[in-house]
């Protein structure tokens, strides 16, 4: 049966593929972000996980409005990024893992989870950011795991609730434990922290409340399931909200999590931009 | 259009929530800014503002506010900042461009305003 190493989360902020591009690491803006990733990239390399799940949020580029999911798991043998209307470079795609996208989907549907599946499915800035973060010259590192994308909704309200993604991750977990392969499988949660774009309160960054969420996400999640939707917009900003992701990558890992490393900064480009890895245990 | 004649949630100063009744106010320019994900859309947005806005169907509303440039307005008439962000490459605007213009800031006293937070 598989096995769940650990989870990692991360920011996805645009900003930073330009800044992995342009090889800004030891840039005084760049520098304390950058610093937070080291440690990951040891781990990766001790325990060169064969799978990750990337569970992101898509920015409008995957979905639309005319159709919107609010749980969507990619179910294809490749994913290709775009340039999302900026100009982004275009990527080799990143290789998928359809066997273990279907084994998710039926695992989760038949614990009443209501699933989009998609066998195409263009991946943002929100899947790709982290993978370039973790696994450098991604999709051409030698450790590259292949990978099962899965979207959560925070384009359009109403978005799913905290104790929904928690719910969402456990189910995750169980499906993964019993995919029938000895593989090693690793969970990202990526987006977040506090952050708002839009309206008279773009700039919005909260750090008493991202303190708030990473000390309780590792080994108290149940306690953020009484924060509400609203309390999370009106606490972590409009998008501060992609912290469902977390959310649904802890809810993946079981009870017993060791926390290996962790980064905290403000700001980069709009965003309190927040680092976490959690080994879970043999 | 029929849209919930009520609020399902709280009033958030400065803030918009983005939910059903923004959704459909907002369609029309939410779909032209979707088609920017390709760049020749953005091209013949460019070739001729009006006749792409005509052809998505914007209001007069959306109309005026892209052409005032004006972020805000976009958002008062259903803009979602996802969809809307993809102006920044038609127009070549940072998030932190973006930002300042919303909050009446220079670029560089919205930079310093970010960092104020840490
Ligand atoms: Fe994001």
């Amino acid at each position: 049966m598989a096995k769940i190493l650990g989870g990692i989360t991360t920011s996805h902020i645009p900003a930073v593929g330009n800044a992995i591009q342009k090889e800004l690491y030891d840039d005084p803006y760049w520098k304390p972000f950058f610093d937070g990733y080291p440690k990951v990239h040891a781990w990766i390399k001790e325990h060169k996980p064969e799978y990750v799940i990337n569970i992101y949020n898509d920015h409008g580029l995957g979905f639309f409005l005319d159709q919107m999911p609010t749980f969507a798991i990619g179910a294809a043998h490749e994913y290709k990024n775009e340039d999302e209307g900026w100009g982004l470079p275009s990527l080799d795609p990143f290789p998928g893992a359809p066997e273990l996208s279907w084994h998710i989907i039926e695992s989760m549907v038949a614990d009443e989870f209501d699933i989009t599946s998609c066998q195409e499915l263009p991946v943002d800035h929100g899947f790709v950011v982290p993978m370039q973060l973790f696994w450098p010259g991604a999709p051409h590192n030698p450790d590259m795991p292949k990978a099962v994308p899965i979207s959560a909704n925070t384009v359009q309200h109403p978005i799913p609730t905290l104790k929904r993604a928690l719910d969402f991750g456990k189910a995750l977990g169980k499906a993964l434990r019993s995919f029938p392969e000895d593989a090693k499988i690793v969970i990202l949660g990526t987006g977040g922290l506090s952050h708002q774009l839009d309206g008279q309160r773009a700039g919005f960054i909260n750090k008493e409340f991202d303190q708030y969420c990473l000390e309780n996400i590792v080994h108290n999640p149940e306690e953020l399931t009484k924060v509400s939707r609203m309390e999370l917009v009106e606490k972590a900003g409009a998008q501060g909200t992609e912290f469902l992701m977390w959310m649904m990558m802890r809810g993946a890992l079981g009870d017993d999590v060791t926390e290996i490393t962790r980064n905290y900064h403000i700001p980069i480009s709009n965003t309190a931009a927040g680092t976490l890895l959690l080994e879970c245990a043999a | 259009m029929d849209q919930p004649g009520f609020d399902y949630h709280i009033d958030i100063p400065g803030t918009t929530i983005f939910d059903g009744k923004q959704a459909m106010k907002g369609y029309a320019l939410n779909k032209m800014c979707y088609s920017f994900n390709k760049s020749e859309n953005r091209e013949a947005f460019r070739a001729d503002e009006e006749a792409y806005m005509e052809k998505f169907g914007l209001n007069d509303e959306q109309k005026q506010a892209i052409r005032d440039r004006n972020i805000l307005a976009m958002i008062d008439a259903g803009g979602n900042i996802y969809y809307l962000a993809k102006f920044a490459g038609i127009f070549k605007l940072s998030v932190q461009d973006v930002g300042g213009m919303q909050t009446g800031r220079t670029t560089e006293e919205f930079k310093e305003f970010l960092a104020s937070q840490a």
